[in-house]
Protein backbone atom coordinates (compact mmCIF):
# COMPACT_ATOMS: atom_id res chain seq x y z
CA UNK A 1 0.00 0.00 0.00
CA UNK A 2 1.32 3.43 -0.85
CA UNK A 3 0.98 6.00 1.89
CA UNK A 4 1.28 9.78 1.44
CA UNK A 5 4.92 9.59 2.58
CA UNK A 6 5.71 7.38 -0.40
CA UNK A 7 4.73 10.23 -2.69
CA UNK A 8 7.25 12.72 -1.32
CA UNK A 9 8.75 14.33 -4.41
CA UNK A 10 12.46 14.33 -5.18
CA UNK A 11 13.59 17.82 -4.28
CA UNK A 12 17.28 17.69 -5.01
CA UNK A 13 19.73 15.47 -6.85
CA UNK A 14 23.35 15.49 -5.75
CA UNK A 15 25.22 13.56 -8.39
CA UNK A 16 28.79 12.34 -7.92
CA UNK A 17 30.75 11.92 -11.16
CA UNK A 18 33.75 9.64 -10.75
CA UNK A 19 34.51 8.58 -14.30
CA UNK A 20 36.15 10.63 -17.03
CA UNK A 21 35.28 8.94 -20.31
CA UNK A 22 32.61 10.43 -22.53
CA UNK A 23 30.27 7.56 -21.71
CA UNK A 24 31.13 7.93 -18.04
CA UNK A 25 30.21 11.62 -17.95
CA UNK A 26 27.04 11.92 -20.01
CA UNK A 27 24.58 10.00 -17.84
CA UNK A 28 25.27 12.40 -14.95
CA UNK A 29 24.91 15.48 -17.16
CA UNK A 30 21.63 14.22 -18.58
CA UNK A 31 20.25 13.36 -15.14
CA UNK A 32 21.26 16.76 -13.72
CA UNK A 33 19.78 18.72 -16.60
CA UNK A 34 16.64 16.58 -16.51
CA UNK A 35 16.26 17.33 -12.82
CA UNK A 36 16.43 21.07 -13.39
CA UNK A 37 13.85 20.80 -16.17
CA UNK A 38 11.49 19.21 -13.65
CA UNK A 39 12.10 21.94 -11.12
CA UNK A 40 14.35 19.70 -9.03
CA UNK A 41 17.56 21.21 -7.63
CA UNK A 42 20.71 19.63 -9.02
CA UNK A 43 24.37 19.61 -8.17
CA UNK A 44 27.25 17.73 -9.73
CA UNK A 45 30.34 16.76 -7.71
CA UNK A 46 33.23 15.76 -9.95
CA UNK A 47 35.78 13.52 -8.30
CA UNK A 48 38.69 11.31 -9.39
CA UNK A 49 38.68 10.85 -13.16
CA UNK A 50 35.44 12.77 -13.40
CA UNK A 51 37.59 15.91 -13.20
CA UNK A 52 38.52 15.18 -16.81
CA UNK A 53 35.17 16.78 -17.65
CA UNK A 54 35.96 19.99 -15.76
CA UNK A 55 39.58 20.55 -16.73
CA UNK A 56 39.57 23.25 -19.39
CA UNK A 57 42.26 21.52 -21.44
CA UNK A 58 40.61 18.11 -21.60
CA UNK A 59 36.86 18.55 -21.41
CA UNK A 60 36.38 19.15 -25.13
CA UNK A 61 38.25 15.97 -26.01
CA UNK A 62 36.64 13.24 -23.92
CA UNK A 63 36.61 9.79 -25.51
CA UNK A 64 34.36 6.77 -25.42
CA UNK A 65 36.15 3.98 -23.56
CA UNK A 66 36.67 1.16 -26.03
CA UNK A 67 39.09 -0.85 -23.87
CA UNK A 68 37.48 -3.03 -21.26
CA UNK A 69 34.01 -2.08 -22.44
CA UNK A 70 32.35 -5.40 -23.15
CA UNK A 71 29.04 -3.75 -24.07
CA UNK A 72 30.27 -1.96 -27.20
CA UNK A 73 28.05 -4.22 -29.28
CA UNK A 74 25.37 -1.71 -28.21
CA UNK A 75 26.93 0.80 -30.60
CA UNK A 76 26.71 -1.50 -33.62
CA UNK A 77 23.33 -0.12 -34.78
CA UNK A 78 25.12 3.24 -35.25
CA UNK A 79 27.05 1.47 -38.03
CA UNK A 80 23.94 -0.11 -39.43
CA UNK A 81 24.80 -3.51 -37.93
CA UNK A 82 22.70 -5.62 -35.56
CA UNK A 83 23.20 -5.03 -31.85
CA UNK A 84 24.24 -8.67 -31.47
CA UNK A 85 27.44 -8.24 -33.53
CA UNK A 86 30.25 -8.66 -31.00
CA UNK A 87 32.98 -6.08 -30.58
CA UNK A 88 36.10 -8.00 -29.45
CA UNK A 89 37.67 -6.08 -26.59
CA UNK A 90 41.17 -6.34 -28.09
CA UNK A 91 39.94 -4.24 -31.02
CA UNK A 92 39.32 -1.40 -28.62
CA UNK A 93 43.07 -1.03 -28.15
CA UNK A 94 43.79 -0.43 -31.85
CA UNK A 95 44.87 3.20 -32.40
CA UNK A 96 42.03 5.32 -33.71
CA UNK A 97 39.21 3.02 -32.62
CA UNK A 98 38.33 5.09 -29.56
CA UNK A 99 38.40 8.28 -31.64
CA UNK A 100 36.19 6.64 -34.24
CA UNK A 101 33.69 5.42 -31.66
CA UNK A 102 33.70 8.88 -30.07
CA UNK A 103 32.99 10.59 -33.38
CA UNK A 104 30.16 8.18 -34.02
CA UNK A 105 28.62 8.74 -30.62
CA UNK A 106 28.95 12.52 -30.81
CA UNK A 107 27.15 12.49 -34.14
CA UNK A 108 24.28 10.42 -32.75
CA UNK A 109 23.98 12.64 -29.68
CA UNK A 110 23.90 15.80 -31.77
CA UNK A 111 20.96 14.31 -33.69
CA UNK A 112 19.11 13.99 -30.37
CA UNK A 113 20.01 17.58 -29.47
CA UNK A 114 22.35 16.46 -26.67
CA UNK A 115 24.98 19.22 -26.36
CA UNK A 116 28.76 18.69 -26.22
CA UNK A 117 30.24 18.52 -22.70
CA UNK A 118 31.20 22.21 -22.36
CA UNK A 119 27.87 23.48 -23.65
CA UNK A 120 26.06 20.93 -21.47
CA UNK A 121 27.86 22.19 -18.34
CA UNK A 122 26.99 25.78 -19.32
CA UNK A 123 23.37 24.76 -19.82
CA UNK A 124 23.21 23.13 -16.39
CA UNK A 125 24.92 26.12 -14.81
CA UNK A 126 22.53 28.57 -16.53
CA UNK A 127 19.60 26.52 -15.29
CA UNK A 128 20.74 27.04 -11.71
CA UNK A 129 22.47 23.68 -11.24
CA UNK A 130 25.69 23.70 -9.23
CA UNK A 131 29.03 22.34 -10.42
CA UNK A 132 31.61 21.33 -7.82
CA UNK A 133 35.07 19.80 -7.96
CA UNK A 134 36.43 17.44 -5.30
CA UNK A 135 39.30 18.99 -3.38
CA UNK A 136 41.08 15.73 -2.66
CA UNK A 137 41.00 14.67 -6.31
CA UNK A 138 42.19 18.15 -7.34
CA UNK A 139 45.19 17.78 -5.03
CA UNK A 140 45.88 14.29 -6.31
CA UNK A 141 45.82 15.31 -9.97
CA UNK A 142 47.72 18.56 -9.25
CA UNK A 143 44.87 20.72 -10.50
CA UNK A 144 44.10 24.28 -9.44
CA UNK A 145 40.76 26.08 -9.63
CA UNK A 146 42.05 28.12 -12.58
CA UNK A 147 42.69 24.90 -14.52
CA UNK A 148 38.94 24.21 -14.50
CA UNK A 149 36.25 25.60 -16.77
CA UNK A 150 34.72 28.89 -15.66
CA UNK A 151 31.31 27.54 -14.56
CA UNK A 152 32.70 25.62 -11.57
CA UNK A 153 30.97 26.94 -8.43
CA UNK A 154 33.56 25.71 -6.00
CA UNK A 155 36.15 23.19 -4.90
CA UNK A 156 34.66 21.24 -1.99
CA UNK A 157 35.79 18.68 0.52
CA UNK A 158 33.64 15.59 0.91
CA UNK A 159 32.19 17.08 4.09
CA UNK A 160 31.25 20.31 2.36
CA UNK A 161 29.61 18.33 -0.43
CA UNK A 162 27.43 16.49 2.08
CA UNK A 163 26.59 19.79 3.77
CA UNK A 164 25.58 21.26 0.42
CA UNK A 165 23.36 18.20 -0.11
CA UNK A 166 21.47 18.66 3.13
CA UNK A 167 17.68 18.67 3.19
CA UNK A 168 14.73 16.30 3.14
CA UNK A 169 14.02 15.06 -0.37
CA UNK A 170 17.69 15.06 -1.45
CA UNK A 171 18.99 12.05 -3.29
CA UNK A 172 22.67 11.34 -3.71
CA UNK A 173 23.64 9.43 -6.81
CA UNK A 174 27.07 7.95 -7.55
CA UNK A 175 28.02 7.55 -11.19
CA UNK B 1 -11.72 15.26 -20.95
CA UNK B 2 -13.43 18.64 -20.87
CA UNK B 3 -12.42 21.47 -18.62
CA UNK B 4 -13.71 24.99 -18.27
CA UNK B 5 -10.79 27.39 -18.26
CA UNK B 6 -11.40 31.14 -18.16
CA UNK B 7 -14.97 30.68 -19.35
CA UNK B 8 -14.08 28.48 -22.32
CA UNK B 9 -14.73 24.76 -22.53
CA UNK B 10 -11.56 23.08 -23.77
CA UNK B 11 -10.25 19.53 -24.17
CA UNK B 12 -7.41 18.63 -21.83
CA UNK B 13 -5.51 15.48 -20.92
CA UNK B 14 -5.30 14.13 -17.37
CA UNK B 15 -2.38 16.47 -16.60
CA UNK B 16 -4.26 19.54 -17.76
CA UNK B 17 -2.48 20.06 -21.08
CA UNK B 18 -4.73 21.23 -23.92
CA UNK B 19 -5.13 18.48 -26.48
CA UNK B 20 -6.20 20.85 -29.26
CA UNK B 21 -3.96 23.89 -29.51
CA UNK B 22 -6.52 25.75 -31.64
CA UNK B 23 -8.82 26.02 -28.60
CA UNK B 24 -6.23 28.19 -26.87
CA UNK B 25 -6.56 31.92 -26.25
CA UNK B 26 -4.76 34.46 -24.07
CA UNK B 27 -7.29 34.27 -21.25
CA UNK B 28 -6.69 30.53 -21.03
CA UNK B 29 -2.96 31.19 -20.88
CA UNK B 30 -3.45 33.64 -18.02
CA UNK B 31 -5.62 31.19 -16.11
CA UNK B 32 -3.23 28.23 -16.51
CA UNK B 33 -0.29 30.45 -15.58
CA UNK B 34 -2.01 31.47 -12.35
CA UNK B 35 -2.73 27.80 -11.57
CA UNK B 36 0.93 26.95 -12.16
CA UNK B 37 2.20 29.81 -10.05
CA UNK B 38 3.66 31.61 -13.05
CA UNK B 39 3.25 35.24 -13.90
CA UNK B 40 1.51 37.62 -14.19
CA UNK B 41 2.35 37.06 -17.84
CA UNK B 42 4.56 39.78 -19.27
CA UNK B 43 6.13 40.39 -22.65
CA UNK B 44 8.88 37.86 -21.95
CA UNK B 45 6.36 35.12 -21.24
CA UNK B 46 4.34 36.06 -24.33
CA UNK B 47 7.38 35.80 -26.59
CA UNK B 48 8.13 32.31 -25.32
CA UNK B 49 4.47 31.25 -25.64
CA UNK B 50 4.23 32.50 -29.23
CA UNK B 51 7.52 30.81 -30.12
CA UNK B 52 6.39 27.50 -28.59
CA UNK B 53 3.11 27.62 -30.48
CA UNK B 54 4.89 28.37 -33.75
CA UNK B 55 7.33 25.49 -33.20
CA UNK B 56 4.54 23.12 -32.29
CA UNK B 57 2.59 24.13 -35.40
CA UNK B 58 5.70 23.24 -37.44
CA UNK B 59 5.91 19.89 -35.66
CA UNK B 60 9.36 20.65 -34.25
CA UNK B 61 10.59 18.71 -31.21
CA UNK B 62 11.21 21.09 -28.33
CA UNK B 63 14.27 20.81 -26.09
CA UNK B 64 15.68 23.12 -23.46
CA UNK B 65 18.78 23.43 -25.63
CA UNK B 66 16.85 24.52 -28.72
CA UNK B 67 14.96 27.08 -26.62
CA UNK B 68 18.21 28.58 -25.35
CA UNK B 69 19.49 28.82 -28.91
CA UNK B 70 16.27 30.21 -30.36
CA UNK B 71 17.23 33.83 -29.82
CA UNK B 72 13.81 34.32 -28.18
CA UNK B 73 15.00 33.67 -24.65
CA UNK B 74 18.20 32.59 -22.87
CA UNK B 75 18.28 29.48 -20.71
CA UNK B 76 18.54 31.64 -17.59
CA UNK B 77 15.58 33.82 -18.59
CA UNK B 78 13.48 30.76 -19.38
CA UNK B 79 14.10 29.33 -15.91
CA UNK B 80 13.31 32.72 -14.34
CA UNK B 81 10.12 33.20 -16.34
CA UNK B 82 8.75 29.71 -15.67
CA UNK B 83 10.11 28.61 -12.30
CA UNK B 84 9.75 24.97 -11.37
CA UNK B 85 9.71 23.51 -14.87
CA UNK B 86 10.62 25.83 -17.74
CA UNK B 87 9.61 23.69 -20.69
CA UNK B 88 6.78 21.81 -18.98
CA UNK B 89 5.02 24.87 -17.61
CA UNK B 90 5.55 27.09 -20.63
CA UNK B 91 4.13 24.36 -22.87
CA UNK B 92 1.09 23.96 -20.66
CA UNK B 93 0.45 27.71 -20.68
CA UNK B 94 0.99 27.84 -24.45
CA UNK B 95 -1.69 25.20 -24.91
CA UNK B 96 0.61 22.65 -26.57
CA UNK B 97 1.38 19.05 -25.51
CA UNK B 98 3.86 18.28 -22.74
CA UNK B 99 7.35 17.90 -24.24
CA UNK B 100 8.38 14.27 -24.33
CA UNK B 101 12.17 14.59 -24.64
CA UNK B 102 14.76 14.24 -21.89
CA UNK B 103 16.89 17.20 -22.93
Amino acid sequence: MSSPEDKQPVKKMSIIVSRGSLDGIYPALIMANGARMEGIEASLFFTFFGLNALADKTLDHLKVSTVGNSALNMAMPMLGLPMTVPFPTWMGAIPGVSAFATGLMNKEMEKLDIPPVREFLELISDSGGKIYACKLAMDMFKLKKEDLMDRVDGVLTVGQFYEASAGAGTHILFT
Amino acid sequence: MKKNIAGTEVDVNEEGYLTDMSQWNENIATAIAAEEGVGPLNEGHQKVIQYLRAQQAKGAALTIRSMGKSGVVTTKELYDLFPGGPLKKSSKIAGIPKPVGCI
